[in-house]
């Protein structure tokens, strides 16, 4: 009997070929965009926290209440105590300290005197252990433009285009005058050892990164630091697991009533990473949902359309005995034939194009004015959830639409048949 | 007629305390006498009530008009750093960079070595009464002395607090509390000048607590170790070259 639709589906081209280029193109869009705002939404995740959650990330309470404003006064101090106590009650965690820093970069003529300056924001890490892995993290051995990454703490890799603007190359001297952490005033020379490009329009304006043990001098911040960041051995965030690990944490270290005491925070409490990470799951839902509710209207409409042209065959089937409801019954089973081929071709197209578009698009010429963490270049991420993700509701749409479409059958009159046949 | 006696007393008294009291503008000029001189010469402490800790800071600074060259002496992070104030210009020189940086625009609204204190607030003319127009609005006794509250309006816009609240000594002409206040009516910092003493025929304050309302902590103590007025001072020291 499935023989003797799928000859009819083949052999009656009109009965098939439309229903399935509409869910082969709705089910290769629905892959598509899923890969794309997976993707791209990922990388900012990823992005997010290599250049600033972390996975989960240490701070003192005051100082993540006031995050937004990377404030140093309210660093934590005796770090390096904190630090040792991590990695022997975490050892599977990374943890690296970070110094978020900002202020006036000046560059000085042959007499000292400032001959250009401009406002910088940059970021202290641990550039000359050689445990540590931030260089590799954030990727700043291939991100260089000119120079190297610095060898000495008061060297400097400035942005390439800040690097442009102030028009100085590596081996240069610049001042950079900030705060420390009480307040007062720093002004302390590092030699610009290289220049980088972020591949964020934000960092890329004014951007900087040195090694965590000049800018502790420069800064007056012996032993303290701003941040504590932990990554996942696996690199990759789980948020149930970074939430019961930061419970745990501030069970053990955090006190309410110290405003200094240390607290973790979770990447997802983090920056408004909460409501990316729900974005990412909102999102499939949204696009599955308004695929199917589109999809079966236009299948809806296309099973009519399908039922007035064979609104014959239908009448002599009914009038040589055939019941309604096998006649129903067979429609549907064709629906979820041309549902299957739909949603497999529209699957094979989607990852296609998908795979094409993991090569990334370079949207960093849109982003000159943007203060946003992020990337330049957007990337589509074919996730296992592409695989069917498209296929279920390509065929749950023809599927719905033929039971919508086919409940005109029952409404033919069977003592009318005959008269309809001889008209 | 006893009613018209009550009357005339009455006009009396407030004739009376009326005349005793000065106008504002005559407050303002008593107050440039002891505060304001020709030149001084001030070796000081400053003692910074961070958040988690106090750090104090020593200086020594000599001022004549709108000019002033400060040293700092300790900590040891600090020593060397010297700053000068030419008119409305301000420079600095740090002696680990060898560099001199001229500060200006937002930079001079940074606190001063942390303190509650503002490069602006420094480089501010002590000259009150050039400055700001003065109401007499009440009297009140502060640290058991009876002083006058004045406010204080400015002139034009070029001053870092448009509104101040002072409260004076009305014996001695000298502010013994002050309310620096933003164009839009913001508590920005509160003053208290105690430990007043007679240097001459002047009277002046020997600790200045600062309190930036802004700020976390709890104020910067400004002492007075030594003091002397209309001293002279060498030229060069009030000049770039003094930097270096």
């Amino acid at each position: 009997m499935l023989r003797f639709y799928l000859k009819g589906l083949f052999r009656d081209r009109s009965r098939s070929l439309l229903p399935i280029i509409v869910v082969t193109i709705g089910v290769t869009l629905v892959v598509l965009a899923n890969s794309w705002v997976t993707g791209v939404l990922e990388d900012m995740v990823v992005f997010n926290a290599r250049f600033a959650t972390g996975h989960v990330k240490i701070m003192s309470r005051s100082y993540f209440e006031n995050r937004s404003q990377q404030p140093n006064d309210l660093a934590l101090i005796g770090t390096s105590a904190l630090m040792a106590s991590l990695k022997s009650e975490y050892p599977e965690m990374q943890w690296v300290e970070r110094i978020q820093f900002g202020g006036l970069v000046d560059v000085p003529d042959e007499n000292g005197e400032t001959r250009t300056q401009g406002p910088g924001g940059g970021m202290a890490v641990d550039l000359l252990s050689d445990e540590s892995r931030e260089i590799e993290r954030l990727n700043l051995e291939k991100s260089l433009v000119k120079g190297r990454i610095p060898q000495t703490p008061f060297e400097i890799i400035l942005s390439d285009q800040f690097a442009g603007k102030l028009e100085v190359e590596p081996g240069d001297t610049v001042t950079l005058i900030s705060s420390t952490m009480y307040g007062a005033m720093s002004i302390t020379n590092f030699t610009v050892s290289g220049t980088i490009k972020f591949g964020t329009a934000a960092l890329d304006r004014g951007g900087m990164v040195a090694d965590i043990s000049g800018i502790r001098q420069a800064l007056d911040m012996t032993d303290a630091t701003g941040e504590i960041l932990g990554y996942f051995p696996s690199g990759e965030y789980d948020d149930v697991e970074a939430a019961s690990f930061a419970a745990a944490f501030n069970e053990k270290y955090s006190n309410p009533q110290d405003e200094f005491s240390p607290v973790m925070a979770t990447l997802r409490e983090q920056s408004n990473m909460s409501g990316f990470l729900d974005l990412i799951d909102y999102f499939k839902g949204i696009i599955v949902t308004i695929f199917v509710v589109v999809m079966s209207i236009v299948l809806w409409n296309s099973g009519l359309l399908g039922g007035l042209r064979r609104y014959g065959e239908m009448g002599l089937r009914m009038a040589i005995g055939e019941e309604k409801g096998h006649i129903y019954r067979s429609l549907i089973i064709e629906s979820v034939f041309i549902g299957l081929a739909g949603s497999v071709i529209g699957t094979l197209f989607g990852l296609f194009f998908s795979s094409l578009m993991a090569r990334g698009i370079d949207i960093s010429g849109m982003m000159q004015n943007s203060t946003m963490m992020m990337q330049g270049v957007m990337k589509a991420k074919i996730t296992p959830a592409a695989y069917y993700l498209g296929f279920f509701p390509g065929l749950i749409a023809t599927v719905l639409g033929t039971v919508l479409a086919g409940i005109g059958i029952y409404k033919r009159q069977t003592a009318q048949l005959f008269k309809e046949l001889q008209a | 007629m006893t009613h018209t006696i009550h009357m005339t007393a009455g006009l009396l008294l407030i004739t009376s305390i009326a005349a005793a009291q000065p106008s504002g503008k005559e407050i303002l000029d008593r107050i440039d006498q002891n505060m304001s001189a020709e030149s001084r010469y001030v070796k000081s402490k400053m003692i910074i009530h961070g958040p988690r800790t106090s750090r104090t800071i020593e200086s020594e600074t000599w001022a004549a008009g709108e000019s002033a060259f400060t040293e700092y002496l300790a900590p040891a992070r600090e020593r060397g750093t010297k700053m000068l104030k030419l008119e409305d210009q301000l420079w600095i020189f740090s002696p680990a960079t060898d560099r001199t940086i001229q500060l200006s625009g937002h930079l001079l609204r940074q606190s001063v070595m942390g303190s509650d204190l503002s490069y602006e607030d420094m480089m501010e003319d002590p000259d009150l009464a050039s400055k700001y127009d003065a109401v007499v609005t009440g009297s009140e006794t502060v640290d058991d002395r009876e002083c006058w509250i004045v406010e204080m309006h400015a002139k034009t816009e070029d001053v870092a607090y448009q509104k101040r609240k002072l409260w004076v000594d009305r014996q001695r002409f000298i502010p013994l509390k002050e309310e620096l206040y933003a164009k839009s009516g913001q508590l920005l910092k509160k003053t208290e000048l105690s430990d007043i003493q007679q240097h001459g025929s002047r009277w002046y304050p020997g600790r200045i607590v600062y309190k930036d309302m802004l700020k976390t902590g709890s104020g910067t103590e400004f002492i007075v170790d030594e003091i002397s007025f209309d001293v002279e001072i060498p030229e060069y020291l009030l000049s770039k070259a003094a930097l270096r």
